[in-house]
């Protein structure tokens, strides 16, 4: 009694301590000094909680039955913290961006939050859990019974009340640190502590049991060696299939078990801790399984027969007197059942208590009308009794059960239970085609398979299934018997399972969401969890307070329409007891602004505008393209409407620009034929008549005669000229005249154009000689005919009475310049332009000529690469002949 | 005879050819260059008739017959057109001021003289 007495006062104490602990842990966090508890080390300690009762005890049992095969529940958990460091990390990544509680919360969210697969996932996970609580209250029990056997003898009748009290023990500290706040993040700061504390000691407990059974017991390391070599254990037997079957389903529940995703993921303050947890967690498997083997073989040697060998651990010490050793060893033990059932607790209770218990209080009292304060106060009391009832179940589940199974083998049927998660979870996380039916499809079958092929058959033949039903299969059905589904037959019952529950549901998962299709808030969250590393931090909540009511306003106006708008944010502003049509931005408010716009607009584009305005989550580009998925289609019609309008705008517009040109060329001919026809009916008008005259008139005089005469050679030399010039404007209109470039002197064109134009006959010109004597590079022929034009104008229309002409050379810009200046009086601004236009005449008088010249010189000029333009301000009637440089080369 | 008749146009050969014509058949022949002023010559000269060219400096023969036209000791002064440009739609155009007479150069001299004629015996 004394044992159990001192054992009791130990337990005691050590739990005051995590108690301790677990306070001190939570005060230093609110006071912001969580700085050390937060380290990688806290966190990858907290991590083994992997290593439950379940290891610490059922690994030595696992090896005294089965040899090695209890390795493999340390590789899978390895082989994911090592060869697959960049998928937790997108998980972990994923969990903290999208703010998740647990695991149902993650498949929910990724799902577009569907609250049937969170309740799916959650009563799945409780159904998972409960057994392995109740395995974690039997170990306790079990080995209370062990240290209470060796003092007083069996007392069975109390094991009961041990386990009630231990699982009234641990509700009770579950409830004070794991709801102690409501914390956004979900994190509890003095429950990790104790945790971590925990897995010191049950690390230390074994490693002390071990040295203890090699060093003390043994004789060393080489002879335990020896003897385990000879030991029927030590034979390497590998069964590949169960091997790999156990390998897979330790790493999957590694990922899926609620509690593990509750530490890995939930936890986790920082993304950099798992670097380190990636090769230390590794390691604390591998320390915690390094005396299992010898600890067997000695508890198979020294026990008598038909002893428990899951309880070795701890009845090794007690056999051999070290009385010390076995109380820390069941110290040991009872940290990793309470650190396994406290976390377990706070997952199952979280889910239960967000996926469950409020969503069915807030639609039974009218959900609207609660004020925040109230939704805190109810999750908090909804969590504690989430807590209390999970415990409660696990206790219930012992009591029935009656702990008769082994221990490793509810562990794997739990393993299994929760590994159904895996395709959905994975899927989710790197599959943006997986939908939300995908997601119910494959859980349901592979809960379904799960629980006729395992969990049904693991209470035993005679249990829930008769074992007519197991040997033949329900109603005699062959194919549908729970151990040989589709008549596979031979297969070891949990590699069975694991394939068929696997395999089918991955395929359903696959199968209905190629098929089905996703929702907006689906493809939405999708790319939010695929693409995680793209954008972190898109919560889906707003936060409101820095949103400006009037922008919404404007903004919701546009889409919903003024009144409708107007209406909506005046009863809003209502309920918020405030006046007016602004009411503050709270969450509330956005949410349902969102709902009204998502009505209009879609619930990707509503998402996306609030954000916009809102600016609490940032609109990623994957927001937006979702929103173009919605709008894809709309667009597209519209954009093919568009297209078609501006075709034909485009057209018109051509089609307009074609006849207003035609028109403008028909005008121009027109014109062009009128001018042509009053050239040439004037001349021959003078030559008709006056030949007439000359053949019908009698009695002219020869002075009379001679002068008609006159007057028609006169006109049929102007109308010969006329057609030169028609024909000359034609050719080099149309570009068909070849230029004869050749080199000459300046001074020598100007001298040829002045005799050429009559001389200076009554017209002074002056000339500078000198500096006219330029070499240039031109057709000289043509360029004398524009000078002989522009000096015959001057002969004609300078309206001086001492006409003269002075023609002077310079340069500017690149260009050689010949100005003609006369002392006329020069032509009106208006006519300036006018005058290059063909069959243009300013002047009043008669001077003979078509209007042809200034544009033949035009062309001629435009030709040569220069130009003639008129010089205004001269003081007189003024013309610019440029010539390009190149085409003027130095003559000295 | 004696009548008179006022000719109005630019180009000096055609002036001297009409005159010419005109003269050798009794007919008073004044000149005149300018269209500006055209209307004032018409006044003041009085002509039983008037040869207009359509294409004169300063003003359009059209502009000048519409001048007439729209005063009554004008109105009914018979008014023989001459145009270079023998498009239908300076007839037209011609026709619709009032012109009693429409010719497109180059004329023979006998029609002249029938038209000059024929509108001043009308």
């Amino acid at each position: 009694m004394a044992v159990l007495n001192i054992l009791v006062a130990v337990c005691l104490t050590y739990v005051a301590i995590l108690f301790l602990v677990a306070f001190m842990a939570d005060r230093a966090a609110m006071r912001g000094r969580a700085v050390w508890l937060r380290s990688p080390l806290v966190y990858t300690l907290s991590l083994s909680i992997y290593c439950t009762a379940w290891t610490f005890y059922g690994a030595v049992g696992n090896a005294a039955r089965s040899g090695l095969e209890y390795v493999t529940i340390y590789i899978g958990p390895t082989l994911v913290m090592v060869g697959w460091w960049w998928g937790l990390r997108k998980l972990v990544r994923v969990g903290r961006a999208q703010r998740v509680t647990s695991i149902a919360d993650l498949i929910s969210s990724r799902y577009g939050k569907s609250p049937l697969l969170a309740v799916m996932v959650t009563l799945m996970a409780v159904l998972g859990t409960t057994p392995y609580i109740a395995l974690q209250l039997q170990s306790v029990t079990l080995s209370f019974a062990a240290f209470a056997g060796t003092a007083e003898g069996a007392r069975p009748a109390d094991s009961q009340s041990t386990a009630l009290w231990v699982a009234a023990g641990l509700a009770v500290f579950t409830v004070l640190f794991g709801t102690r706040n409501l914390d956004a993040n979900e994190r509890h700061n003095g429950v990790v502590m104790a945790i971590a504390l925990e897995a010191v000691v049950k690390l230390f407990a074994l490693l002390a049991v071990g040295v203890f059974v090699v060093w003390g017991l043994g004789g060393g390391l080489s002879e335990t060696l020896a003897r385990i070599d000879t030991s029927e254990i030590g034979r390497w037997q590998v069964a590949p299939g169960r091997w790999a079957g156990m390998i897979f389903l330790s790493a999957a529940a590694f990922l899926t078990l609620p509690r593990m995703f509750q530490v890995l993921v939930v936890e986790n303050e920082n993304e950099g801790h798992l670097r380190l947890a990636s090769w230390m967690f590794p390691a604390y498997l591998m320390l915690i399984s390094l005396f299992v083997l010898p600890i067997a073989v000695t508890g198979l040697e020294r026990m008598p027969a038909g002893s428990n060998p899951d309880l070795f651990v701890l009845t090794v010490p007690l056999s051999e007197g070290q009385t010390g050793l076995a109380m820390l060893s069941f110290l040991g033990g009872f940290s990793s059942a309470t650190s396994m059932v406290i976390v377990a607790a706070i997952a199952l209770s979280t889910m239960v208590s967000n996926h469950i218990v409020v969503p069915i209080w807030l639609r039974l009292a009218h959900g609207g009308a609660l004020v925040s304060g109230d939704v805190r106060n109810l999750v908090l009391l909804s969590r504690r009794f989430s807590i209390a009832g999970v415990l409660l179940l696990g206790y219930l589940y012992f009591r029935v059960s009656g702990g008769g199974a082994a221990l490793a083998a509810i562990g794997l049927v739990s393993f299994l239970g929760v590994a159904q998660f895996l395709p959905a979870m994975l899927g989710g996380l790197f599959w943006r085609g997986a939908t939300r039916s995908g997601a119910i499809a494959g859980l349901s079958v592979g809960f379904a398979v799960w629980t006729w092929s395992m969990l049904l058959p693991s209470f035993g033949a005679g249990g829930v299934l008769s074992a007519g039903i197991l040997a033949e299969g329900p109603f005699a059905i062959g194919w549908l018997r729970p151990q040989a589904l589709f008549g596979i037959d031979g297969l070891d019952p949990l590699v069975h399972a694991i394939l068929w529950s696997m395999v089918l549901n991955t395929l359903a998962f696959v199968a209905v969401s190629l098929v089905s299709f996703p929702s907006p808030l689906e493809r939405l969250q999708g790319a939010q969890f695929v693409d995680v590393f793209q954008h972190s931090g898109g919560r889906q909540s707003w936060t409101g307070g820095m949103a400006q009511s009037e922008d919404l306003l404007i903004m919701a106006q546009r889409i919903m329409g003024a009144g409708d708008a107007q209406r909506l944010f005046q009863r809003e502003a209502q309920r918020q007891g405030l006046a007016g049509y602004l009411p503050e931005p709270s969450p509330d408010f956005l949410n349902v602004l969102e709902r009204e716009l998502s009505g209009s607009v879609g619930a990707a584009t509503a998402h996306a505008m609030v954000g916009q305005i809102v600016g609490g989550a940032s609109v990623t580009v994957e927001d937006l393209m979702a929103v173009a998925d919605e709008t894809a289609q709309m667009m597209e019609y519209s954009s093919q409407l568009e297209a078609k309008s501006a075709e034909l705008a485009r057209t018109a517009r051509q089609l307009r620009e074609a006849n207003e040109k035609l028109t403008q060329l028909s005008v121009q001919k027109d014109g062009f034929l009128s001018q042509i026809s009053h050239e040439l009916r004037t001349p021959m008008t003078s030559i008709r008549s006056f030949s007439e005259i000359l053949r019908d008139t009698a009695g002219l005089t020869e002075m009379e005669k001679g002068r008609y005469a006159g007057i028609i050679y006169g006109e049929t030399v102007r109308l010969t000229r006329l057609l030169d010039d028609l024909l000359d404007l034609s050719v080099l209109e149309n570009g068909q005249v070849r230029m004869n470039v050749s080199h000459g002197s300046l001074g020598d064109v100007i001298d040829h154009a002045v005799a050429a134009a009559g001389g200076a006959v009554g017209l002074q010109i002056t000339r500078d000689r000198e500096v006219e004597a330029i070499l240039v590079e031109t057709d000289l022929d043509r360029l004398a005919q524009v000078f002989i034009n522009l000096i015959a104008n001057a002969q004609k229309y300078c309206d001086a009475e001492r006409p003269e002409l002075r023609i002077s050379v310079g340069r500017s810009g690149g260009m050689l310049n010949v100005d003609f200046t006369d002392n006329g009086s020069g032509i009106p601004r208006d006519a300036q332009e006018v005058i290059f236009e063909k069959f243009s005449r300013v002047s009043d008088r008669e001077a003979g000529g078509a209007g042809l010249g200034l544009a033949i010189c035009r062309e001629i000029m435009t030709r040569l690469g220069g130009k003639v333009a008129y010089l205004p301000g001269q003081g007189g009637t003024a013309f610019r002949v440029s010539l390009p440089e190149r085409a003027q080369l130095a003559a000295q | 005879m004696g009548k008179h008749v006022l000719l109005i146009e630019d180009e000096p050969n055609i002036i001297e050819a009409i005159s010419f014509i005109l003269s050798r058949d009794g007919w008073k022949v004044d000149t005149h260059s300018n269209g500006q002023t055209a209307v004032a010559a018409v006044h003041e000269k009085r002509p039983d008739l008037v040869i207009l060219d359509v294409m004169l400096p300063g003003r359009s023969g059209f502009d000048i017959l519409k001048t007439l036209r729209a005063e009554a000791a004008t109105a009914e002064l018979p008014v023989l057109m001459l145009t270079a440009r023998g498009q239908t739609k300076d007839r037209e155009m011609a026709e619709k001021m009032g012109a009693s007479r429409f010719m497109t150069k180059p004329f023979s001299n006998a029609e002249v003289l029938d038209a000059v004629r024929a509108l001043v015996a009308g």
